[in-house]
């Protein structure tokens, strides 16, 4: 059985409808990227999935014994955090917050596992450090880490390099593709389609044509050629 | 000097003062953060306006007990309050602005018309500055907000976790399974309360600073959640006791003497936080 089976899925706000007759699969193991322009959905999407908001029509089935809140997430990063006085440990702890069920305080089993998250995201030396005072990228591991307490099956990043510079992006896809590789099944927005068609498995591509399957099939695809060739139209105008 | 503060202290009604108002500084101080954080700070100015107008409403009616009255009309409001601002047709804080206002304006009308005393303008002083009123407690006033302050600090401490979750990060909140609605209910509730509370230390102008002021220091300095928490707490009770025992050797207003307290601490700092830097 799949983890995550979609049927006819139609995602958007108050009953306006923003993509409709989504249908995909994913498998364990699998890593999959959802592209598609600004304000096509993605975003939505996401949170369609995690049922941060309702969908309007159409069935999400989690298979594997994968509950809604097993879903480790990192959203799109909001203004709110930018001045937060936290350090990182207290952040990385707080992903464990769906274990807590009636009790008030985390115990001893979750302080370990957060230490953990931040030894395997290389954090650990800023356990103490200020959240707001670390940079983009060390930002987003502590995220990361705070996502993997909250899961040990699936992953759903929302657009986890934006902002951080061309060093920075290839070692966090390099440390996605590593817990890829340990097990753990990636959704992940990008927009960036070079990075997506190199590490992914599968690719959704949504906008005006929807696409889903494997990353061989995205690039024999209508709408990957598409795209490939904006990508290339665009990087021969910068130069 | 002491002498004169010991002679003070043999008064039943000094004691219960320094008792309620370290209370008071003590919970208004620990959601703070949270409130200058989530952009909350409004809804708590909103708020003590509309207390404002609950009170002139309870004196205009001549209720002995004003409290009683004046906490479930500052709960309603916030839980209006929280429910306008979710709605993103109606501008959050231009709904804040017209309640506030709005009470403001009929709390002192309602006043003028039905003057209880004749000293009027002394009345509306006392309630927007609280100027003695903290020095005026019955036995049973102080009972009630003792145990309010130690419901709010019991409340506190067992959602500590998930209100830091739901203050820094609202969508992975939700997508963990913890209801942050609840808690953004919680949390205006809990200010109401605190709010109704304040307004005896501080009056109803001055209670925005007791709540944020603290807040903003303990920032200045600390850079857990959790050092912020403590710090702040320390901070509001140390300036709640400092300016309530400067007002009664100085004869100067408690509230205000309290609110500068908070103003010169968090100078103070903010010199240490950017001498730090500097450093
Ligand atoms: N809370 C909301 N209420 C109503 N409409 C919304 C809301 N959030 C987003 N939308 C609309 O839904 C559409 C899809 O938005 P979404 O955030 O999913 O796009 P996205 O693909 O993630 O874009 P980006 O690449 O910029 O992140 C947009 O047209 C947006 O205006
Ligand atoms: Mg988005």
């Amino acid at each position: 059985m799949s983890l995550l089976t979609i049927e006819q899925l139609k995602i958007g706000y108050e009953g306006q409808p923003v993509v409709s007759d989504l249908n995909f699969r994913v498998d364990m193991g699998d890593y999959l990227c959802i592209v598609g322009e600004n304000g096509s959905g993605k975003s939505t999407l996401m949170r369609t999935l995690l049922h941060l908001i309702p969908p309007l029509g159409g069935k999400i089935t989690y298979g594997d014994g994968l509950r809604a809140n097993e879903i480790g997430y990192l959203p799109q990063q909001t203004l709110v955090q930018k001045d937060f006085p936290a350090s990182v440990r207290e952040i990385v702890l707080s992903g464990c917050q769906g274990r807590l069920g009636l009790r008030p305080f985390y115990n001893a089993e979750e302080r370990k596992l957060a230490e953990e998250n931040m030894k395997r995201m290389n954090i650990y030396d800023l356990a103490d450090r200020s959240y707001r005072m670390l940079s983009g990228g060390q930002q987003q591991r502590v995220l990361l880490a705070r996502a993997l307490c909250a899961t040990r099956k699936l992953l759903l990043l929302d657009e986890p390099v934006s902002g951080l510079d061309p060093k920075v992006t290839s070692d966090m896809y390099e440390l996605i593709t590593s817990l890829n590789k340990e097990g753990i099944t990636i959704i992940m927005i990008s927009h960036d389609i070079t990075a997506a068609i190199r590490y992914a498995s599968h690719i959704l591509h949504i906008g005006s044509q929807v696409f889903f399957g494997t990353r061989n099939m995205y690039l024999q695809s209508d709408a990957g050629k598409m795209f490939r060739a904006e990508e290339k139209g665009a990087s021969s105008h910068a130069e | 000097m002491l002498s004169k503060l010991l002679l003070y202290f043999q008064f039943p009604f000094v004691r219960y003062a320094l008792i309620v108002g370290v209370l008071i500084a003590l919970c208004s101080s620990l959601l703070g953060v949270t409130l200058v954080l989530k952009r909350f700070s409004f809804i708590g100015d909103g708020l003590s306006h509309v207390a404002f107008g609950a009170i002139a409403i309870a004196t205009v009616l001549r209720v002995s007990n004003d409290m009683l009255l004046v906490l479930p009309l500052t709960v309603i409001s916030a839980v209006l309050l929280l429910r306008t601002g979710q709605n993103s047709r109606i501008r959050g804080d231009a709904a804040i602005a017209m309640i506030s206002v709005g009470a403001l304006a009929l709390g002192y009308l309602l006043m003028n018309i039905f003057p209880v005393s004749s000293n009027l303008s002394g009345d509306v002083c006392s309630t927007l500055f609280g100027s003695t009123s903290i020095l005026t407690l019955t036995a049973r006033e102080v009972i009630l907000c003792a145990i309010l302050s130690l419901v709010v600090v019991a409340v506190f401490i067992l959602c500590y976790n998930r209100i830091f979750a739901v203050t820094f990060d609202e969508n992975f909140a939700l997508s963990a399974g913890t209801p942050a609605d609840r808690y953004n209910l919680l949390i205006a509730v809990i200010t109401a309360v605190i709010i109704v509370l304040a307004m005896n230390l501080v009056g109803s102008l001055l209670i925005s600073a007791l709540v944020i002021f603290p807040a903003l220091s303990a920032m200045r300095i600390f850079h857990s959640f959790r050092q912020v928490t403590i710090c702040s707490a320390i901070l509001s009770v140390i300036c709640a006791l400092g300016g309530m025992i400067t007002a009664i050797l100085a004869d100067t207003p408690v509230g205000s003497t309290i609110v500068a307290a908070d103003v010169l601490v968090f100078f103070i700092c903010w010199a240490i936080g950017s001498l730090r830097k500097t450093a």
